[in-house]
């Protein structure tokens, strides 16, 4: 248990001493916030439209009952804001680039692509894993601010149906519910999880055992492993956002 | 005769590998346990042995992909683990290693897989150089048409060719084969020995061949190595090896050979 903690911990310290070494990637890492943003559009969109929907629908009853459904904009806002945009992302990444990631670079493993890499005087490390953590840093909160607004889309449609507010007085109070604080909270949190997803998914591939089950193992685990850090992160910055707000 | 060969302790400035004693164990599995080795310039050797004694993880030690626990292991004149970050890439290039799995990039297309060492290595490369060397590493392997094909459309043998081409591209001086006929066919393994014959021809490399297949160590090695409990217990020519009544040595000669 400790010694695969020091492994992990060895693996992330390696990966922040080589992100400031030269060479820099910058092809690959074009190449892969491409993949990881291209891979999970669709599924975002369609999540982050149901979700919003949803939320706001049944949201709407217990609002109801002291007669507050005009509150209702806001508090879309901030739920979507503050919690839902951020984890739904995040959970969706980690189930498609995540688990993508771990087969990937599991089967490379496997298959000895990472050693033919370093004899073709190329770091492996540079090249697959730092690479592939700085897309996911980077292009997740894209997605999150992506899936914000298709969320707020959803509620807006729901709100629009039944109470039939307009949208730019739904979209007055959004902004009037949320602050540069929760936007940027947000921001900050997704590029945690986003590093997180990266970080899980090359470790666990990278770490594969030799074999076809090792990529299968890899990919379930870069999965499971990252969700379940993603919701550790959510708690944790629960506690750091409520003693700054 | 293996004995006046491979003088324990004192390196044959002769040779172009030149392994002393050399150990590796991972855990309580202790694999190799004082492999010494001379290969000289120009020459193929086969390295033969059963499934997991070790004969991959001779070779990534060679190449420094893995780090020997003990002994001493000489390349071209230079120590193996004494190597920079900076030597260990120039090294390399020097030495072609064709993998048991081909290890054929699977994201990239053959063009992009035989280009990889090139742009990588060599700085101030035209287009039009980096493409001819492309064509002519694949014309040599008789593989033309394969170039915009990715890793996945070719079969087994094909894959193993283009890995092979992909580690001539860079004009090695060595040249270390992990099984390069496991998992074919008589035919193509036919082939695959003799484009290890013609590659040795072309660019006189010395070679190191792993293999289990005796009609491959014998048709493409000057002399064979027999690893037997972590050890290289034969060495010699292929005759003289299978000429031994040591049972084990037996096994593995029946195996082939059976009729
Ligand atoms: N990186 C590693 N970590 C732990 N054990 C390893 C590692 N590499 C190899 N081994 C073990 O060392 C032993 C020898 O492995 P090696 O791959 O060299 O066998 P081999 O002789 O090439 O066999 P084969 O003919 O099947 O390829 C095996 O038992 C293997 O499990
Ligand atoms: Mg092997």
């Amino acid at each position: 248990m400790f010694l695969a903690l020091a492994d992990v911990f060895a693996f992330i310290s390696r990966f922040f001493r080589e992100l400031f070494l030269p060479p820099y990637e910058f092809k690959e890492i074009i190449r892969q916030c491409y993949e990881v943003g291209f891979r999970s559009l669709l599924l975002i969109s369609t999540t982050g439209f149901i979700t919003g929907m949803v939320f706001t629908n049944q949201s709407r009853p217990s609002l109801a009952e002291f007669g507050a459904t005009s509150w209702l904009p806001s508090l879309i806002a901030i739920a979507i804001v503050r919690a839902l945009g951020p984890l739904v992302t995040a959970l969706i990444a980690a189930g498609k680039v995540g688990s993508s990631i771990g087969a990937e670079i599991g089967s490379m493993n496997v298959t000895e692509q990472i050693d033919a890499m370093e004899v073709s005087g190329t770091n492996p490390f540079k090249f697959l894993v730092v690479s592939r953590v700085l897309a996911t840093s980077i292009t997740i909160p894209i997605l999150t601010m992506y899936t914000i607004f298709v969320a707020l889309i959803g509620g807006f449609l729901n709100v629009n149906m039944t109470e039939q507010t307009s949208f730019t007085s739904y979209i007055q109070e959004v902004f009037g519910a949320i602050s540069y604080v929760d936007i940027f909270a947000s921001s900050l949190k997704s590029i945690v999880f986003g590093f997180t997803i990266g970080m899980v998914g090359c470790y666990k591939g990278y770490n594969s055992s030799k074999g076809t089950e090792g990529v299968g193992k890899a990919a379930n685990a870069a999965v499971v492993t990252s969700m379940f850090l993603v919701f550790i992160e959510e708690l944790l910055s629960l506690q750091i956002v409520s003693s700054f707000r | 005769m293996n004995s006046a060969m491979n003088k324990p302790g004192k390196t044959d400035e002769n040779s172009v590998i030149s392994i002393r004693n050399l150990r590796k164990s991972f855990g309580d599995l202790h694999v190799l346990q004082g492999i010494d080795l001379d290969v000289k310039q120009g020459e193929n050797i086969a390295v033969l042995g059963r499934s997991g004694t070790g004969k991959s993880v001779l070779i990534k030690i060679i190449v420094g992909l893995l780090k020997p626990d003990s002994g001493s292991v000489v390349v071209l004149g230079q120590d193996v683990e004494q190597l920079s970050a900076k030597e260990m890439d120039t090294f390399r290039q020097k030495v072609g290693f064709s993998f048991q799995s081909s290890a054929l990039y699977d994201s990239m297309s053959i063009r992009e897989n035989l280009e990889f060492p090139l742009v990588r290595n060599v700085r101030n490369l035209s287009r039009a150089d980096v493409d001819k060397a492309v064509e002519k590493a694949l014309d040599d392997v008789g593989l033309s048409q394969t170039i915009n094909q990715m890793p996945s459309e070719l079969s087994g043998g094909q894959r193993k060719r283009i890995g092979i081409a992909r580690t001539l591209i860079l004009n090695p001086e060595i040249m270390l084969y992990d099984e390069p006929t496991s998992g074919l066919d008589p035919i193509t393994s036919i082939e695959i020995n003799n484009l290890i014959n013609e590659v040795r021809e072309r660019i006189n490399a010395t070679s190191i061949i792993i293999t289990h297949d005796l009609t491959c160590a014998k048709t493409t090695s000057d002399r064979v190595a027999m690893l037997l409990d972590g050890k290289f217990e034969r060495v010699g020519t292929f005759d003289d090896v299978f000429a031994d009544p040591d049972e084990r040595v037996k096994q593995f000669y029946n195996y082939n050979f059976v009729n």
